[in-house]
């Protein structure tokens, strides 16, 4: 409850006045400005991408990012899990992350949850460097993940999940007050759980990620982490997730979701981020780049001379190239002994 | 299968509460028996079988259930019951420490050694004895933390080696005897509350759980939660004010409540508030059924393995000193033989899971009153310890098959 105005409540404005979500950018095409180019990667012909600094325009400045990463790198041994990874969140923003496997989406997530620290980058929270040392670190400056394997313990209810490590009055705790604001926030996400009483293991899948995405609000965080969160659900549990999204974009918050499903990529992210081989890989307006051509991205289809030369010679500039080949991560083993 | 546990929740502590807050008597007995239902057993199967050993006992020996032998019994069990309240900490963390038995014997010696040998002041010498089973206990979490070493294979060492120590402490004489005028040996032996005191702290136990039950509900009922009705809350403190008075009454018509027992009640009231009713109690609850969670929801899971290796060498160290001041002396048996297992049997018995996350401080009461039930009883019958082993083997084993059932319908009725 540290900023329940100002900071969250100007980029809703901001949002209300950029392109609805699912229109195609209404002004011309922004500006290399400085934070477009940073955002862009690469000097290429002018980008679909839907960046911040149009979308301030109306507000006149050019407020940076909620969240943004810079050169974040992380190895594990001689593995470069990511070299060199630039990302930017803002407030009301959905941001999708995508990526094969092994492409360092999780890795990434991490390093932002606290849980691997980067090697080396780094993290601007609300225009501060920062650095997420602990899982606490991260909770504390307003990062909430919830992680594909959602963290919850079986053994305790409802209630106590969603307060674990933040209980009221700690030698003395508020149950009362912890349940009435359980009920309260699973109501305004309009969750069905049978009973807030009753133990995480007798619990659905979507009820627990329900609960999972429930926990992550309780701290009020700025920027929410979703990894996979739809990966186990049914069709229609999948659209109450999808539902809860939309829900915490209009709110305020800046939302990054992993996924692996080009659907729900498309249904509810404002951009998508391309990450392979540990790299960026260009970031796309979901709204105006088609499912296939975010699948070339991450496959890396579109990453040889070939396809590079014909989409330039198409005109066709739906695809951000990155700036160097990827699947050079070698040069990065030099980070590995920490 | 990783979550697979050995008991049932130990349903009156509150741990996991499994419904909403029943109203009224009936609802309080449907909700039970729906939970019994689902395998969510509870202290029942603990109480039953309390039940079916004293009346068997008490056919084979009339002396097992007379005011003597009970008064006898209740201060028999309370040194390993002491060293089973702190095993339930360890299990409840997913640990284990088998070096208790050692390190009460360790600290037993200490304490004699320094009483009696070097003349100290008795409860310097019992404060010098549990600091250094607070540095032990510190040390094991240690190597836990920093190295990964299992908690088994740690304090398995802990458990030769302190049995070393313990022998290395007493010297060749192998046993030191305490005087029996020290204020130590009499706590352990001759002191027992005062009737009018005892039936005093008998109804301020019942206006407390009626003063507490009350505020509770009337705090629920203004946030427009379910609560617990009048007539429940009036109902239970009149059952616990007359069962206790019962008690208090029968073990009077013989020496009464020792000032023992007394203390093993408050640790156990302790610990289960700090269990049930703190931040710290729902860390072990969370380190214990899913470290990765706690980890990531910002708890130091370190210092909540940490708290538990300390308390529970702690409090093995309190139960040493008290099996010594019980016995008014320190030899190379004590915490030897059967101690270390029996307090371990005991907080399984009373239903605390050997995986973690499930059980209470209740636990260590109800399976140490199982566990010695079973040894006064037989000792009685003129049956030499090895029946006492045998039949307690096969309470365990009774035990533990009777949880797989329950987890089982647990399992199918969703509450795992």
């Amino acid at each position: 409850m540290a900023n329940p105005g100002g900071v969250l409540l100007v980029p809703i404005h901001e949002e209300d006045a950029a392109p609805p979500h699912g229109s195609p950018p209404s002004g011309p095409p922004p500006l290399p400005t400085k934070a477009s180019r940073r955002f862009v990667m690469s000097s290429s012909p002018p980008s679909p991408t839907r960046s911040v600094a149009a979308d301030a325009g109306t507000s006149g400045g050019t407020p940076a990012p909620l969240l943004s990463l810079r050169g974040i790198s992380k190895s594990f041994g001689a593995v470069a899990a990511l070299s060199g990874v630039d990302l930017d969140v803002s407030a009301g923003e959905v941001v999708a992350l995508v990526g094969d496997n092994g492409a360092g989406k999780s890795t990434l997530v991490k390093t932002l949850s606290g849980v691997h620290p980067p090697d080396s980058g780094t993290i601007t929270f609300e225009s501060r460097e920062v650095s997420v040392t602990s899982p606490a670190a991260a909770q504390q400056l307003g990062i909430a993940t919830v992680f594909q394997d959602l963290a919850l313990c079986e053994n305790l209810n409802v209630i106590e999940n969603l307060f674990l490590g933040r209980e009221l009055r700690g030698l003395r705790l508020d149950d009362v007050t912890m349940e009435v604001r359980s009920r309260e926030l699973l109501k305004q996400l309009s969750a069905k759980i049978p009973s807030v009483r009753v133990p995480i293991a007798g619990l659905s899948g979507g009820q627990r990620q329900t609960v999972a995405i429930a926990r992550s609000l309780l701290g009020d965080p700025k920027v929410i982490i979703l990894d996979e969160p739809t990966a186990a659900l049914g069709v229609a549990q999948t659209a109450e997730v999808l539902n809860l999204i939309e829900r915490l974009r209009e709110r305020g918050h800046g939302v990054i979701m992993i996924s692996h499903n080009m659907a729900d990529v498309k249904a509810v992210a404002d951009t998508v981020a391309v990450l392979r081989l540990g790299r960026n890989n260009g970031v796309f307006d979901a709204a105006t780049t088609s499912a296939e051509e975010l699948v070339a991205a991450i496959t890396g289809a579109t990453d040889n001379e070939v396809t590079r030369r014909a989409l330039r010679s198409a005109g066709a500039a739906a695809v951000k190239t990155p700036a160097q080949p990827a699947g050079t991560t070698a040069d990065k083993e030099g980070d590995a002994d920490e | 299968m990783s979550d697979v546990d050995v008991r049932p929740p130990a349903a009156a502590t509150g741990t996991a509460g499994a419904a909403d807050e029943p109203s009224g008597v009936r609802g309080a007995f449907s909700a039970l028996t729906a939970r019994m239902r689902g395998g969510d057993l509870g202290v029942a199967p603990v109480v039953a079988g309390l039940i079916v050993i004293w009346t068997v006992m008490q056919i084979l020996n009339p002396v097992f259930l007379s005011s003597d032998n009970l008064s006898n019994l209740t201060m028999e069990m309370v040194p390993v019951g002491v060293i089973s309240l702190g095993v339930v900490f360890m299990l409840l963390v997913g640990q284990i420490d088998l070096s208790v038995g050692s390190l009460s014997g360790v600290s037993a010696a200490v304490t004699a050694v320094l009483f009696v040998d070097q003349g100290f002041n008795p409860w310097l010498a019992v404060l010098a004895a549990v600091a250094l089973a607070c540095l032990i206990g510190w040390v094991y979490a240690q190597v836990f933390n920093r190295f990964g070493v299992p908690s088994f294979v740690i304090t398995l060492a802990g458990l030769l080696g302190f049995l070393g120590l313990q022998l290395h402490v007493l010297g060749a004489k192998g046993a030191i005897n305490l005087p029996f005028d020290s204020k130590l040996v009499t706590f352990a032996q001759l002191d027992f509350v005062p009737p009018w005191l005892a039936y005093t702290l008998v109804v301020i136990a019942a206006a407390a759980l009626y003063g507490t039950g009350q505020a509770r509900a009337s705090a629920r009922r203004k946030a427009g939660l379910t609560a617990t009705s009048q007539r429940m809350l009036v109902l239970r403190s009149v059952a616990v004010l007359a069962g206790l008075a019962l008690a208090v009454w029968y073990l009077n018509r013989d020496r009464g409540v020792g000032w023992m027992f007394v203390f093993f009640l408050a640790l156990v009231l302790v610990a289960n508030y700090v269990l049930t009713r703190t931040k710290y109690g729902k860390a072990v609850y969370a380190v214990g059924g899913n470290v990765e969670a706690a980890r990531r929801a910002g708890i130091n899971v370190r210092t909540i393995y940490t708290s538990a290796f300390v308390i529970c060498t702690t409090l093995a160290a309190i139960g040493g000193i008290l099996a010594a001041a019980r016995l008014a002396a320190a030899n190379q048996s004590t915490g030897a033989g059967d101690v270390n297992l029996n307090a371990i049997a005991a907080a399984v018995i009373g239903g605390t899971s050997l995986f973690g996350g499930r059980g209470g401080a209740w636990a260590s009461l109800l399976g140490i009153l199982v566990i010695q039930s079973i040894s006064n009883g037989l000792t009685l019958l003129n049956l030499d310890s090895s029946y006492r082993f045998m039949v307690t083997g096969v309470v365990l084993m009774l035990a533990v098959a009777l949880d797989s059932v329950a987890r089982r319908s647990r399992a199918s009725a969703g509450r795992a």
